[in-house]
């Protein structure tokens, strides 16, 4: 009897130990698992043409307008209230700038990682190259016959597009001053004959303040001519103005350089 | 991660560089000749009469003067008197800058003029009439009759101020003039301002003159003439007009020269039957002989440092380019051909020297290093002599060419080989020489009715521009 009392309590004591076990198992979350997930392998091959690339185009576009819907509303893109009635320029051309003004101006709505959906798409829109050639293709090869010309490389147009003036107000301004400037005739063909000037202008491109970089220069002697070109720079400079500046970003262009270099032309 | 750092440091830059300066490039003007105004002097009220000429158009009269030299230039476009706005008297004071400017002159010369106690002050003051602003004024007090200089003067200054080259309007042509009717001709001595007037003749013509040549230094004038069929070396100062014997050399074989620095005077001659080449300092007359070889030397030539001379000598046999120190010593051979080697001149830089060789079959004008080296030869003509060379910074050689009949003037330039005839078949062009600042070149031509007479055109063949009318005229020389 006393063995099977004691078989009874034992047991009764085991399962006790063992619910009092098991019971903060219950308690627990049960462990989360990750959802399936699917990978469909891609053969790579040299030209990528991925399908989904035009229409996730249309896609950033589509919301680029509504976003440009909303600023609208509020208050209206300066570039595109503001004309520009005495500059030369063709139409087509001015449309087409005004585009670029658009992604120059609002750079935070261009989304670099929606934009990195192929390696086609990312050059297309961000090559700074092609975009200063999207502002006219006549534009473009003008600049390209001016670059032989001139030595201008891709870098400088492209630098002074960075800085404020466009191509063609960079290109009226010289050919105003081209214009004005008569070159002295007597130079030496084999000096340095650079005179780079510091224009201070107002913001109807007179001119508040003129100084020449090199001044040390004029006075040195054996360099007479020096003076002279320097005269006939500034005498060019005052004959021009009121100079042909863009009628806005004045903060951009108040200072400027002008260099004054007749070697290509005395050589030619 | 690496692209999307790049873009966002292309918008860095672009922002950086929006405010930064905008510099534009300006590499074309227009080349057309400076608009100069140059208004009438005004003549003070206070002026004497003046018996030789009118006092009152004095001012006109030399205001014409510098207009006529900066026209002639080329380079400048003084403009028509007619279109002055202001009155001379005032803009001399203070010019109304807008009135000039309306007229598109870019610089304005004033000036005033008044004679007191029979001496002549001139003053002028040069504009920049496009920054307002005087650029020089000066004033010059002279005898009236040297009003012309004056005025030549005053157009060095301007000159000299507006290209930044020296002006070259206050100098003179020396040559040889022809007079008389036919048959009983005689040859003087003619000494001209460049632009043609104060002719005057240094000499009587009872000899004959031969070579004149300037001195570097300005004042005097060596020339060669025979009396009593002995050539001698006559030296005259254009200033006083006295001229005087330097010696009687007999077997004279070649026209004296000045040294660079006007002291001495080189020539060769014959003395007991052997051409040797001597020096002749001025101020002592003392004589020296510098070549001493029992061969034929002849045709010295000064470096522009006066050092060193480069002569012909037939001491191999042939006749060949020699250079020596003015001492004597360091005798050298430049050229070695079996051809006739002759008229070696120094280039005014001092590293070439230019003469005339026959190795080609004709006489041709070829350049040798003075270390005897980079041997060319520069003229591809029928026939060419005495080559000149153009003073520094052009790196040219002028010459006459037999193109026909007669000569035409030709300029090679040495940098690069390019040939650029100035004359074109009329009459025979003859005796080059360089203007001071070589942007003209003197010559004489038969042009016309078949008469001698110099003429100037420019180095670029343009401003052909006749000086003398009478007589025959040839072999000018302009000076420094």
């Amino acid at each position: 009897m006393s063995r099977s009392l004691f078989f009874s309590f034992f047991l009764h004591a085991f399962f006790i130990y063992l619910t009092a076990l098991t019971l903060p198992f219950m308690l627990r979350d049960p462990i989360d698992l990750p959802p399936i997930v699917s990978v469909e392998f891609i053969e790579i091959k040299d030209t990528t043409n991925i399908p989904y690339a035009p229409k996730a185009r249309k896609i950033i576009e589509k919301v680029k307008k509504e976003k440009e819907r909303v600023v609208s509303e509020q208050a209206p893109p300066a570039d595109i209230a503001k004309e520009k009635p005495d500059r030369i320029s063709m139409p087509e051309d001015k449309k087409e700038k005004q585009e670029l003004k658009k992604k120059k101006q609002n750079p935070e709505e261009i989304k670099p990682q929606i934009r990195q959906v192929s390696e086609f798409e990312k050059k297309e829109l961000f090559d700074p190259n092609q975009i200063a050639a999207l502002i006219d293709k006549a534009k473009e090869e003008q600049a390209a016959t001016e670059r032989k010309r001139e030595k201008l490389t891709q870098s400088n147009v492209k630098n002074s597009f960075a800085k404020g003036l466009s191509l063609s107000e960079e290109d009226a301004l010289r050919a105003q001053i081209f214009g004005c400037w008569s070159v002295p005739l007597g130079l030496p063909f084999d000096e340095e004959l650079l005179v780079r000037i510091k224009l201070k202008l107002k913001p109807d491109g007179t001119i508040l303040k003129s100084e020449i970089l090199d001044h040390a220069r004029m006075n040195t002697p054996g360099q007479s001519f020096y003076k002279v070109l320097a005269e006939s720079a500034l005498r060019a400079v005052r004959i021009c103005q009121p100079l042909k500046v863009p009628p806005t970003g004045y903060e951009k262009w108040k200072n400027l350089q002008l260099n004054f270099d007749p070697t290509e032309m005395l050589k030619g | 991660m690496k692209k999307i750092f790049f873009i966002f440091l292309f918008f860095i830059i672009s922002f950086k560089n929006a405010y930064s300066l905008i510099k534009v490039d300006i590499t074309r003007g227009n080349l057309d000749p400076l608009p100069i105004a140059i208004s009438p002097l005004h003549v003070d009220s206070k002026s004497e009469k003046l018996s030789l000429f009118d006092t009152d158009k004095l001012g006109e009269e030399i205001s014409k003067v510098i207009e006529q030299n900066f026209r002639s230039t080329g380079l400048f476009n003084p403009l028509k008197k007619d279109s002055f706005v202001q009155k001379p008297e005032i803009a001399h004071l203070k010019p109304r800058f807008e009135d000039w400017r309306l007229i598109k002159a870019q610089a304005l010369i004033t000036g005033k003029v008044l004679v007191t106690n029979k001496k002549l002050k001139v003053e002028f003051r040069l504009w920049d009439t496009i920054a307002s602003k005087e650029m020089l004024a000066l004033s010059f007090t002279t005898t009236p009759s040297n009003w012309r200089r004056v005025a030549h003067i005053i157009s060095d200054k301007v000159y000299e101020r507006l290209t930044g080259e020296g002006g070259y309007f206050d100098t003179r042509i020396i040559y040889v003039a022809e007079t008389g009717p036919k048959g009983q001709r005689i040859k003087k001595l003619g000494l001209m301002d460049q632009d043609g007037y104060n002719i005057k003749y240094l000499t009587l013509g009872n000899e004959l003159v031969l070579t004149p040549r300037f001195n570097p230094t300005n004042q005097l004038v060596t020339y060669m003439s025979y009396f009593k069929n002995m050539p001698r070396v006559y030296l005259l100062d254009i200033e006083t007009g006295i001229q005087e014997v330097v010696g009687s050399f007999p077997g004279m074989t070649f026209a004296p020269r000045f040294s660079p620095d006007g002291k001495k005077i080189i020539m060769s001659f014959a003395k007991d039957g052997n051409s040797d080449i001597y020096s002749m300092d001025i101020e002592s007359r003392v004589v020296e002989q510098i070549t001493k070889h029992p061969s034929i030397d002849t045709s010295p030539s000064y470096s522009p440092d006066g050092t060193q001379l480069a002569f012909n000598s037939n001491r191999d046999g042939n006749i060949e380019i020699y250079i020596v120190n003015v001492d004597g010593t360091g005798t050298r051979r430049l050229t070695n051909h079996p051809g006739i080697d002759t008229s070696p001149t120094w280039s005014p830089l001092g590293h070439q020297i230019a003469f005339t060789s026959d190795r080609s079959g004709s006489p041709q004008v070829y350049v040798v290093d003075v270390d005897g080296t980079g041997l060319r030869r520069i003229t591809f003509e029928s026939y060419c002599d005495r080559p000149t060379w153009s003073p520094a910074p052009y790196n040219e050689i002028a010459y006459a060419s037999r193109t026909g009949p007669g000569f035409d003037i030709k300029v090679v330039d040495l940098a690069t080989n390019e040939v650029r005839q100035l004359t074109f078949g009329q009459g025979s062009n003859e005796s080059p020489s360089y203007s001071p600042n070589g942007r003209h070149l003197a010559f004489s031509s038969s042009r016309g009715n078949g008469d001698k007479q110099i003429y100037l055109i420019g180095r670029d063949g343009r401003g052909l521009k006749r000086l003398t009318n009478n007589g025959n005229n040839e072999m000018p020389s302009w000076s420094r």
